[in-house]
């Protein structure tokens, strides 16, 4: 019996997909329906102090597209919540009354005085909600006011921060991480250091999506000037995987409890990143795409995908991926694959042909008819055929086995692993071979 | 119904339903949705499908990218009369079945109706999108204004000649304007384009010419640097069975081509009881005009079977989704009828060892009060001296005659399909060779 009920700091909730702090969480009737629909959680959209910011009038959000404007990244500069906090704390309080099965954890960002983080997290407290998040990664308004991502680039404001808020509150902490720095450990190690019970990421990345060419000014446009917004959604994802995946395997971190966020969009998105470590998964992109009713979808695959594999529940493959994630320079160079088509599947388009002949190895071989093959003297095994195939399936990867002549080397496939650490080629390795 | 052959058997408003634009052109959003589905594929099947080897893949990305006029360019470059073939090709033969997708998944990228796109936005614009070049002095004779005879005509004044064409009947456009399904080249679509073509400028298009002879040809070919023969199929097939001369036995290519010039559609008889013989395009296209004028019962009698009409299987399909019958392995023996056709005695047909057709010697007979011979067209001959294939003007190369200074293209050329796109192809190619032997 497979089940995906949730725990996350002890935050109980019927499955691991939660709204992340945005646009979908700023109401109780956003929220209302969102439990509705069958979410397991929401992180309440960022609350600040009184008297509330205000929003720009004109567009917040620009957008990237794919095929058949199909919305692959998506960009806001949006602030935190706009309404009053009285207001926003009488709606958690009633919300978490009707849905106490539900996860409700409250984003707050207010300024770096400790007095100010005391006296909200009181009032958050009286909501009855299940825990808070620090919000240090909004990249635009907020961080020029030395909040949001001001705080989340320096790694000792957030273990400043933090450790206030842990001093003042019985409630979990999670600290929300923004990906505007180099090295995603650094903040998230501060993050611990200050006591947070959980990091989540990534916030939205710094990001102009386009520029109108018959104003020259940057999208989205208010009254022909553009500012830089947060990038999310599909097109973030893998940039947030890496991110969790060096949390996840990093020593110091010892297994700080990780919320994953960016481009959640399908059930297989919240399997790949509960496998890189994380405990839960926090959507908003998908849900702005398309509507609360994806969750149907999420709740159904994932618990699909782990009946096939017999996982019964989150934890079963919660981290699976990580020890899988490892540096450059200890793969394996004695593991060589080639190219195959598979001739049945092949649609003749020649994308294959084109880009390897073009941009690669010259290791396609077009023939009469439009038949496509690949020249296993040639091929390196880059993949740019595969990724550019339209047919999936049609093009794989073939790994040569230990005894066989690798026909571009000429050299026999060795079944021992051998890295670039032991590699002849590399002055920096040790002698001792 | 009314028996016989008569006029307005409709209303008006029905008359303008069934003679409305075959497919709508595509919005700009199902242009944007379909422009996206192509593959940019390598060496492009589909252009090699294309007589005219359109940058296929180019335009559609051009779409896809919002220029479109761009797009219109690229095919223009390859094919000037892009617009009507856009309209009239049988692409689900040529370059659409040759489309990736087709294989990949029974779909096609709609090229023709993208193609259409690009160029209605282009030619809206009603902007010439070439500049002619410089005068070369050189002046070339044109004969026939249909697609090979614009296509050479407007290579040629581009790169800087001058054209003459000579047009027997009183429009030019050839088949454009005389023959072709009028629901698929609607509001005077061909006699605009042939306009929008002029605007190269060069040219000069003089209608309602003696058919051309051996004495006009040699004429010609003093006068001129060059002669370009497009003079197109414009003899009809005979039935060789009699009862040629009854009333309403006529010729396809006639009932189309006053349809295309009619004032209103009312005013064109038709039977109540249409019999079309034959199984190409031009049967395909007088039967479903028939049946769209309000005739009750149309039969196209084949003498071979279906899947050997040279009329595509989505053109038989048209057909019989209009109410059209498809009637195989039959073939005329006997027009019945005392001064009006009354009735078609047909036999049935079987292909023997030799691979020729021959009666079975079963016969029987269909009611008809207008019948219509489509069993193709040939070419009149021009003169004793130009030497033909398969009886027509045969060619070498980029369609040179045995005639030096003489070239030929379009249906009345030997070899090629018989398509506009062909014609498009020919003429262009004759005109750069033309160019080459009279500039270097």
């Amino acid at each position: 019996m497979v089940s995906l009920r949730s725990d996350f700091l002890g935050i109980s909730s019927p499955n691991p997909f939660w709204l992340a702090s945005a646009p979908p969480t700023d109401k109780e009737y956003n929220v209302r329906r969102a439990f509705e629909a069958g979410w397991g959680g929401v992180v309440w959209k960022t609350l600040g102090l009184d008297p509330h910011i205000v929003n720009v009038n004109g567009p917040r959000y620009g957008a990237v597209w794919g095929p058949d404007r199909r919305l692959m990244g998506l960009n806001n500069i949006e602030l935190i919540t706009d309404r009053p906090l009285d207001v926003n704390l009488e709606e958690i309080k009633d919300i978490k009354r009707d849905f106490p099965d539900n996860a409700v954890v409250v984003s707050l960002m207010v300024p770096c005085e400790e007095q100010c983080w005391q006296d909200i997290l009181t009032r958050v407290e009286d909501t009855g909600a299940d825990g808070v998040e620090l919000n240090f990664g909004c990249p635009h308004g907020m961080s020029e006011r030395g909040m949001g991502a001001a705080v989340g680039q320096v790694p000792d404001y957030i273990k400043m921060v933090t450790a206030w808020v842990k001093s003042s509150t019985h409630l979990p902490v999670i600290v929300k991480l923004t990906p505007n720095i180099t090295d995603i450990r650094y903040p998230a190690r501060a993050a611990k250091a200050g006591g947070a019970d959980a990091v989540s990421l990534i916030n939205t990345i710094s990001s102009i999506t386009g520029v109108d060419l018959d104003n020259f000014s940057p999208e989205p446009s208010i009254d022909g000037k553009g500012t830089h917004g947060g990038y999310c959604g599909p097109a973030v994802k893998p940039i947030a995987l890496n991110m969790v995946a060096e949390i996840a395997r990093d020593e110091q971190m010892s297994n700080l409890p990780i919320s994953g966020i960016g481009g959640v969009t399908t059930w297989r998105d919240a399997a790949e990143f509960i496998s890189l470590g994380c405990g839960n998964v926090q959507v908003c992109t998908a849900a702005m795409t398309y509507g609360f009713r994806i969750i149907e979808e999420l709740n159904a695959g994932l618990a699909q995908w782990m009946r096939e594999k017999g996982f019964t529940s989150i934890a079963d493959f919660q981290g699976r991926a990580v020890r899988n994630v490892t540096d450059w320079q200890f793969l394996n160079l004695n593991f060589v694959t080639k190219a195959e088509i598979d001739q049945d599947l092949c649609i003749k388009c020649g994308r294959c042909y084109a880009v390897c002949e073009d941009t690669s190895h010259q290791a396609i071989a077009m023939k009469p008819n439009r038949v496509f093959e690949v020249i296993d003297e040639e091929c390196v095994a880059c993949n740019l055929c595969i990724n550019v195939c339209p047919v999936d399936g049609c093009i794989t990867m073939r790994q040569l086995a230990p005894g066989e002549k690798d026909l571009r080397t000429g050299e026999t496939i060795n079944a021992d692993y051998r890295n670039w650490t032991q590699h002849p080629n590399n002055v920096a390795a040790s002698s001792s071979e | 119904m009314t028996s016989g052959v008569v006029s307005a058997r409709l209303t008006d408003e029905q008359y303008q339903r069934n003679f409305s634009d075959v497919h709508l052109p595509l919005t700009a959003h199902e242009a944007s949705i379909e422009a996206d589905r192509c593959y940019f594929c390598y060496e492009a099947p589909c252009i090699s499908a294309c007589p005219t080897e359109i940058d296929i893949p180019l335009f559609i990305r051009q779409i896809a990218t919002g220029t479109a006029e761009a797009a219109a360019k690229t095919i223009f470059e390859s094919n000037i009369l892009g617009g009507i073939c856009a309209r009239v090709c049988p692409t689900e033969t040529l370059c659409e079945e040759a489309c990736v997708r087709e294989e990949a998944e029974g779909q096609p990228v709609e090229i023709g109706r993208l193609q259409r796109y690009a160029t209605d936005t282009l030619m809206n614009i009603d902007e010439h999108p070439f500049e002619r070049s410089a005068d070369t002095g050189r002046s070339i004779a044109v004969i026939g204004a249909g697609p090979a005879g614009i296509a050479c005509a407007h290579r040629l004044a581009m790169k800087g000649n001058r054209v003459k064409i000579f047009e027997c009947l009183p429009k030019g456009g050839g088949l454009n304007e005389y023959g072709i399904a009028a629901y698929k080249t609607v509001d005077s679509f061909a006699a605009r384009e042939l306009q929008w073509i002029m605007g190269i400028g060069g040219i000069e298009i003089e209608t309602g010419c003696e058919p051309i002879d051996s004495e006009q040809l040699d004429h010609l070919r003093q006068s001129f640097d060059a002669v370009f023969l497009a003079v197109g199929l414009r003899g009809v097939n005979a039935l060789d069975i009699g009862g040629d001369d009854i009333e309403n036995v006529g010729n396809a290519v006639d009932f189309i081509a006053g349809l295309r010039q009619a004032e209103a559609l009312s005013e064109i008889p038709v039977g109540r009881q249409v019999v079309v013989i034959g199984g190409g395009m031009t049967a395909i296209d007088a039967a479903v005009q028939s049946r769209l004028l309000g005739a009750q019962d149309v039969t196209i009698a084949y003498r071979r079977s279906q899947s050997e009409m040279s009329a595509s299987r989505h053109e038989q399909d048209w057909a019989t989704s209009k109410g059209v019958r498809l009637l195989t392995q039959v073939r005329p023996v006997r027009i019945i009828g005392r001064d009006k056709v009354q009735e078609v005695e047909l036999e049935y047909t079987k292909t023997n060892a030799q691979g020729h057709i021959v009666g079975t010697g079963e016969n029987f007979r269909i009611g008809a009060d207008l019948v219509l011979r489509a069993i193709g067209q040939k070419i009149v001959q021009i003169s004793d001296v130009l030497t033909t294939k398969d009886g027509k003007i045969s060619v070498k190369g980029a369609g040179r005659t045995n005639l030096a200074g003489v070239w030929a293209g379009g249906d009345c050329a030997a070899g090629g399909q018989d398509l506009t796109v062909t014609a498009v192809a020919e003429g262009r190619d004759a005109a750069e060779d033309i160019h080459q032997v009279l500039n270097n």
